[in-house]
């Protein structure tokens, strides 16, 4: 037992060496590409006090420090990261670590419950698709499957707007408080109320894919010699189920699932812009769209770290639940 | 054999089993992988059930249990000490009468230790009864907390086997039990059905090793194509040509390197492509115009059984 714990603890540090290095690999490349694009940060913050003069630009970008040589800007911003100065917004007008933190809150709980739901739903269907294999209740869940997984998430979420929202009025329409109400005053049922649409259309998204993995995985696991031999010695149905089906479908679906935050990133950015929600993923296409160069490279890095996380997890998690992985990492 | 008045614990008759396969898009075909199989087996017995690998061996353990894909079809008729063996029946005795001992360690779940595993699914565990069958077999106390990947291939066999005793089946059917495993492990092995046979109890062994089913088998029953094609006492064989049945089973002891060490032409037909009359004609150097229209029906001779016109 002691030993598990110590080659969890190594794994731990393992994986996070590795992050590292990758969240600074990802800071190189989003800065250089930064830097190469067309985007103007001094003429995006001109914009915002209106006219300048040639001279007053100059003193901006000296005092920014744009004269200097791209290799010099990106140590000088590195050193402010690591200081925990991430830059001021130019859209929002304040520091980009406030509007992260701020919105992530909102983004969290989001993908928190879309994520919660597609693992859960789309972990059973597949079960169920795959102990029934070819039964009418395969054949139909599968192709529900197929129509959701070719379906693109913002198209979903239009229709469900228009149905829900529009024409039956059960979910607002957008945001996640009511509109001219204070963030004190708002209940945790207006809350989940407003969070409801958004996080449907966003599980919807991403259940097809581990429903379809764990009924593949658990029809395997089906026609195995390990479960051909329980049934010679009388296992069936919900037992056969919990003691062999669940036990070796469980972990590729939590890692499946766990690696999916990317896509669920990628799609709370388009569920998010849909509903109007006040969410990083929002945020990062208003970011995009104004030029908010500081902002942009803070998601961006912080989306990476999101992301990473996810994959450590599913890592971690293998070695954890699997004995055969634990012994080989050791 | 002196218990043959005691009436066999199992009873397969005229056994065939067939898969619906599809056969291009749309047509199915059926695909007989076993065709008219007999064989008793009583209590206080090894039977040894031998032909080549990959020729259906296996499924007539599932048949018996009654565990086969859906799409098989099976026909004939299978007696349990008397009692037609029925999909109820089957799915009651599964695991408490008749017991499986499968072939290797890929038939333990590699999520669940090895303890448990053993333990089975039914409540109350027999844990204490699990323990001294463990002990006995030699595997050390903390094997138990093991997960299959851990174990060696002889120790999987030994837990494989302890399934069998701790369920305390009155019919045991060991598929293929020793490839793989060094002379010392086989014959221990070998040991152990021995002495259940000796308790009373009835060991069919599926096998495609002859030295192995004359070693330790006290009747053997050669399987070829898809049926058995003669049944003798194990005895026979150590004698030879002269007192076995079937041109097969003749052609079988020849080819043995420590007989004449000679093969016959030709290969055994596959399923879906089995030759009318008898299954062995193609190859058979006595067959009559006769063995190529009709199936030969069993028939007991000196003392076993054969499935030929010609055997005298």
């Amino acid at each position: 037992m002691k030993n598990t714990v110590k080659q969890i603890v190594l794994l731990f540090l393992k994986n996070s060496i590795r992050m590292l290095s990758l969240l600074f690999a990802v800071s190189i490349i989003s800065f250089a590409l930064v830097s190469v694009s067309p985007i103007d940060p001094v003429q995006q913050y001109i914009m915002g006090i209106g006219p300048v003069s040639e001279e007053q630009r100059a003193e901006i970008e000296a005092y920014w420090g744009l004269d200097r040589p791209p290799v010099a800007r990106y140590i000088r911003w590195l050193s402010a990261l690591f200081r925990g100065d991430f830059g001021t917004s130019l859209l929002y007008r304040r520091p980009v670590t406030e509007i992260i933190l701020e919105r992530f809150q909102n983004s969290l709980v989001l993908m928190l419950c879309a994520w919660g739901v597609s693992g859960i739903i789309g972990f059973s269907l597949g079960c169920v698709m795959g102990m029934n294999q070819g039964k009418w209740q395969d054949r139909l869940f599968r192709k529900l499957c197929y129509f959701l997984s070719s379906v693109p998430t913002f198209w979903l979420g239009l229709v469900f707007l228009l149905l829900f929202s529009v024409r039956l009025g059960w979910f607002p329409v957008g945001f996640s408080t009511p509109i001219g109400m204070r963030n004190s005053e708002v209940r945790i049922w207006q809350r989940l109320h407003h969070l409801a649409l958004p996080a449907f259309t966003l599980s919807l998204m991403s259940f097809s894919d581990i429903a379809l993995h764990t009924r593949q995985k658990m029809i395997d696991v089906m026609n195995s010699a390990y479960v051909l031999f329980a049934r010679a010695r009388g296992e069936f149905g919900w037992t056969l189920f919990v003691r062999h089906g669940l036990r070796n479908t469980l972990l590729p679906a939590l890692t499946l699932q766990f690696a999916s935050f990317a896509e669920l990133f990628g799609g709370s950015v388009l569920a998010e812009n849909v509903f109007s929600y006040p969410g990083l993923g929002s945020a990062v296409s208003a970011a995009g769209l104004h030029s908010d160069v500081p902002l942009l490279l803070g998601i961006t890095l912080f989306s990476t770290l999101f992301v990473c996380i996810g994959n450590m997890t599913a890592n971690l998690l293998y070695g954890v639940i699997d004995p055969k992985i634990r012994e080989a990492q050791s | 054999m002196d218990n043959k008045q005691n009436p066999p614990i199992l009873e397969v008759d005229n056994l065939s089993i067939s898969f619906q396969m599809y056969d291009g898009r749309f047509d199915q075909k059926a695909l007989q992988i076993i065709s008219e199989l007999n064989i008793k087996i009583y209590a206080g017995e090894i039977l040894a059930i031998a032909g080549s690998s990959g020729s259906g061996k296996s499924l007539l353990a599932s048949a018996i249990l009654g565990i086969l894909p859906n799409n098989a079809t099976v026909t004939g008729k299978m007696c349990y000490n008397g009692q037609m063996l029925t999909p109820k029946l089957q799915k009651r005795l599964r695991g408490t009468e008749i017991a499986l001992v499968p072939q290797s360690v890929d038939f333990l779940d590699p999520l669940m230790q090895v303890g448990t595993q053993a333990d089975g699914h039914k409540k109350p565990f027999p844990t204490q009864k699990r323990r001294r069958f463990f002990q006995r077999f030699g595997l050390p106390s903390g094997i138990e907390k093991c997960y299959p990947f851990q174990l060696s291939g002889g120790m999987a066999r030994r837990v494989l086997v302890s399934t069998a005793l701790i369920a305390d089946a009155q019919l045991i059917i060991a598929d293929e039990p020793t490839p793989g495993m060094g002379l010392e492990q086989a014959l221990d092995t070998l040991k152990m059905f021995r002495e259940m046979a000796d308790d009373k109890k009835a060991v069919i062994l599926i096998t495609h090793d002859i030295d192995l089913a004359f070693a330790v088998a006290d009747r053997i029953a050669v399987f070829y194509a898809g049926t058995i094609v003669e049944t003798a006492n194990a005895h026979d064989f150590q004698i030879g040509p002269v007192a076995l049945r079937h041109p097969y089973s003749k052609a079988l002891w020849r080819a043995l390197p420590q007989n004449e060490f000679e093969s016959i032409a030709g290969v055994q037909p596959y399923a879906g492509n089995l030759p009318k009359g008898c299954l062995f004609a193609p190859r058979c150097k006595c067959k009559t115009p006769r063995c190529m229209q009709e199936s030969p029906p069993l028939r007991m001779l000196r003392g076993g059984e054969v499935r030929c016109f010609c055997a005298k």
